[in-house]
């Protein structure tokens, strides 16, 4: 039953962003959209992070995952190649996206926020809804999976803040206009930076358009076990890893959850610069070597 | 206080061993009574604070022989009533008084699979300990046969002297077993499974294996050490280990007996699910559960900065709300882990405190702050939403309530501020909603614990559960003893080829 988790593709969609294919194949048959897994890249000292299964591949026993460069965790796991195996993953966790025929659904995905967003649309569409989708970023080079998008939507809308590719404008932009439209879409589902779904929230709310979104908390051990991914939603406190990741973008306290995902700025920017700094001596030996 | 090294106990204890060997005759039980209790070598508060190595450092074996010589070797034996899994207490203490311990752990292992653990985190106090006959007769219940140490320092003597085997597996069945969880509910129920000769396979949701024995105890308490030891045990058995698995996730409980083919399965989830006050500021940074506390500083190993990924505050002022070992826990690692000021606080007295009285002292010997009869009102913090402080208010004790237990009722106008920069919510766990919320053929009480007939049965035919997820918090001599009754029960559906 344990299985050895080895990296069977990898490639760069940009400067901080990687798209890997990993072997887990009961994760893969288990896997439903909006499910997250944790990785660790060490046993014994690691620290546990998130990240969303984008895709998986049950015929050949893998998933998809796409993460950005942002800390430590991630570094170290950008150095692992084709052939190695992440030390420990597990999952799939979290409570799978509600998926049902509702109408029109319209997705968001700002920046990184593509990758969750996939497995999600892909469910929409084939429940038999139509689906548009919003891709944004900040520039050209930051979008991914255009194409993957564009074979399950039947409209999708590219933004980059710089106006570099698609439309110049922020991802609230065409929603709102999407939500002005008749007949307005049943559902909204905006997934990306905590800001970015906070302003997708108050972008739909005037047209009452319903509005899922995919919280990021910080997270220790994604099984309810230690209370850290709290948010407040709708007055109740809710653990991101079991009751979530989806909730009713109207009612999530955004300001709260920014607080808390600022918790370890400082030590996570020490860890970073101590680790990067390792990473400069020993480039530094092998050119003296 | 001042404090005595393990060496000048040692030394005493063997003035009063040879004094007793000298005379070779047998102790009459006035001289029994007459022999000094036994204290145990301990670090020296100053020192501890600054590490995490186990607090207390075990009896020398003239200690161990002396403690023992204290029992009186009742009849009656009340000790026995009084261990949820009746260890034959006078056996094993008498065989060690003969420096036998050979014998000693024999008898011990009859009874517990986990001697090593349960002697040090048993509240013997409250168990095997309170009926002693030597106690009631000192009028003092520090005074009783040190039963708990006893059993520590022979589990100790086996393992440290590589004397540990693993106990012998029948020939293969065929049957094949899920354990869930690896708490000392689930370690039990493997090995006493797979000793009948069935497949046993455990999945546990972490990367390591021992539940709250791995995470949530510290190490100053219960090196991890130990518990590595007693799995290995499992795996030499012939037992699979398979971590990162969660059970309702990675697969639900019906595709284990319906896809993989397990005849029975046994359900150790514990009770994993932090409970929070509900007041004002509970949301701020700063402010963890116990849980999340002590998995970041144990398991994810966060006190060795700079070298562990986990990161963890570094906090100056703690506030630990609450009075159980849990929160006794929290307090004296956030004291290792730099903090200059610790505070407890609780709202009954220290009378009504259920942690095991040796941790109380210890936490206080290291400088832990009780407020006691005080409770927290609301969490303030910054802009940036950060702890700065709480507010508590004074209890005076009321009128008894209906547990017997005169009630701590508020005294108007006495709150209080307290500058802190971290809260830590140690108020208990309710049970872990996983497996029940993908398997709703399953019954439970409403607060979520699975409910189990006296075989620990469940609602579903070779489904089987003990410890936490049934007791709710409970401790781990007792989710041990509902381990064996469940292994028992589950050896009998399966050589029997009974339901299931
Ligand atoms: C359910 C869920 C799904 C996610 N899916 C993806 C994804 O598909 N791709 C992707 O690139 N990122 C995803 N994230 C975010 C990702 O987990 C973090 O970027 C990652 O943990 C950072 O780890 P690090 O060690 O590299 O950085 P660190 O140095 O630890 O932190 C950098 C920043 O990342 C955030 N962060 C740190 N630790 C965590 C944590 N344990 N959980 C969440 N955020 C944290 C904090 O804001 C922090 O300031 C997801 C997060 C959640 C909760
Ligand atoms: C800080 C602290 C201090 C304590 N101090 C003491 C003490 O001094 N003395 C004492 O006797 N007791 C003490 N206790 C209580 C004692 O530890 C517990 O009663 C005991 O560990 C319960 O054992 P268990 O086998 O039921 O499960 P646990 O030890 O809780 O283990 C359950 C395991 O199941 C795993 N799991 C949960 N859900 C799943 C799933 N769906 N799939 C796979 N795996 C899963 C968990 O990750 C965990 O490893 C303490 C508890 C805590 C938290
Ligand atoms: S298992 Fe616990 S209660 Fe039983 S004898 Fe040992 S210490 Fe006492
Ligand atoms: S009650 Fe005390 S003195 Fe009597 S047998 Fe038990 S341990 Fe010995
Ligand atoms: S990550 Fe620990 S409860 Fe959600």
């Amino acid at each position: 039953m344990i299985e050895t988790h080895v990296i069977v593709r990898k490639k760069q969609l940009s400067p901080e962003v990687f798209e890997i294919e990993v072997k887990a194949a009961r994760i893969a048959e288990q896997r439903k959209p909006g499910q997250f897994i944790m990785l660790s890249m060490d046993v014994d000292l690691g620290e546990r992070i998130p990240l969303t299964i984008a895709d998986a591949d049950t015929a050949k026993g893998t998933i998809t995952l796409i993460y950005q460069r942002v800390g430590q965790g991630t570094r170290l796991l950008a150095q692992l190649g084709e052939g190695d195996a992440i030390p420990v993953l597990v999952g799939p966790l979290g409570t799978p996206t509600h998926i049902e025929k509702v109408g029109a659904v319209v997705g968001v995905g700002g920046g990184i926020g593509a990758a969750p967003l996939f497995p999600i649309m892909e469910g929409m569409k084939k429940a038999g809804n139509r689906v548009v989708t919003i891709l944004g970023a900040r520039t050209k080079e930051l979008i991914f999976w255009e194409d993957k998008f564009r074979a399950i939507s039947d409209e999708v809308i590219v933004c980059t803040d710089d106006g570099g590719y698609g439309r110049k404008a922020l991802v609230t932009e065409p929603l709102k206009e999407l939500c002005a439209r008749e007949p307005k879409p049943a559902l909204a589902v905006a997934i990306g930076p905590a800001i970015m779904m906070k302003f997708c929230a108050e972008a739909t709310r005037p047209f009452g358009v319903h509005t899922l979104v995919s919280l990021n908390a910080i997270m220790v051990d994604g099984t309810g076990m230690c209370g850290g991914c709290r948010v407040m939603v709708g007055g109740k406190v809710k653990f991101v890893c079991v009751d979530g990741p989806e909730f009713d973008g109207h009612l999530v306290d955004f300001d709260g959850l920014m607080k808390r995902q600022a918790a370890y700025k400082t030590q996570e920017r020490a860890a970073l610069d101590h680790a990067c700094n390792l990473d400069k001596m020993a480039a530094e030996k092998k050119a003296e070597g | 206080m001042s404090h005595a090294t393990k060496e000048e106990l040692g030394a005493a204890a063997s003035v009063e061993l040879n004094k007793v060997l000298a005379s070779g005759k047998a102790l009459t039980p006035k001289e029994r009574l007459a022999l000094p209790a036994q204290e145990m070598p301990a670090q020296p508060p100053e020192v501890r604070v600054r590490n995490i190595q186990e607090v207390a450092l075990g009896y020398t074996p003239e200690q161990a022989r002396v403690e023992a010589m204290r029992c009186l070797q009742c009849k009656t034996k009340p000790c026995v009533a009084g261990c949820p899994v009746q260890i034959d207490i006078p056996g094993f203490v008498g065989a060690i008084a003969d420096a036998d311990y050979a014998r000693a752990i024999g008898i011990i292992k009859r009874d517990s699979l986990l001697p090593a653990v349960c002697g040090r985190v048993c509240p013997q106090e409250e168990q095997c300990q309170a009926p002693c006959t030597v106690g009631k007769s000192l009028k003092s219940l520090d005074k009783a046969v040190a039963i708990g140490r006893l059993e520590r320092f022979v589990a100790d003597w086996e393992r440290d002297g590589g004397k540990m085997q693993p106990p012998a597996v029948k020939p293969a069945t065929g049957r094949k077993v899920a354990v869930i969880g690896s708490g000392p509910a689930s370690l039990t129920v493997a090995a006493d499974v797979r000793r009948e000769g069935h497949e046993v396979t455990i999945f546990e949701a972490f990367h390591k294996f021992g539940g709250v024995m791995v995470y949530g105890i510290p190490e100053f308490r219960l090196p991890k050490k130990i518990v590595e030891v007693e799995v290995d045990v499992l795996r030499k058995m012939g037992v699979q280990l398979v971590p990162n698995f969660v059970i309702g996730r990675t697969r639900t409980l019906k595709e284990l007996m319906e896809k993989d083919g397990f005849d029975a399965v046994f359900i150790g989830t514990g009770a994993g699910l932090p409970k929070f006050m509900n007041i004002e500021g509970e949301n701020l940074v700063g402010v963890f559960s116990a849980n999340e506390y002590l998995t970041r500083a144990n398991l994810m190993k966060a006190y060795l900065r700079g070298v562990a990924a986990t990161p963890i505050s570094q906090s100056k002022v703690v506030a630990v709300l609450g009075g159980g070992n849990v929160a006794m826990d929290a307090a004296r690692t956030a004291l290792r882990l730099g903090a200059e000021k610790v505070y407890v606080v609780y709202r009954r007295t220290e009378k009504e405190m259920p942690a095991r009285v040796e941790e109380v002292a210890h936490a206080k010997e290291e400088g832990v702050i009780f407020q006691f009869l005080t409770n927290s009102k609301r969490i303030i913090g910054d802009e940036a939403g950060r702890v700065t402080g709480i507010e508590c208010v004074r209890f005076q004790l009321g009128e008894p309530d209906k547990s017997g237990r005169p009630r701590p009722v508020e005294i108007p106008g006495s709150e209080y501020m307290m500058e802190v920069d971290t809260v830590i919510v140690a108020i208990g766990n309710d049970s872990n909603p996983l497996i029940k919320q993908t398997t709703p053929e399953l019954d439970t009480t409403k607060w979520g614990n699975i409910i189990v007939n006296e075989d620990c049965a469940t609602s579903i035919p070779g489904v089987y559960a003990g410890g936490d997820i049934v007791l709710g918090a409970a401790t781990v001599i007792l989710a041990m003893g509902q381990g064996r009754r469940a292994a028992a029960a589950i050896n009998k559906q399966l050589c029997g080829g009974g339901a299931g």
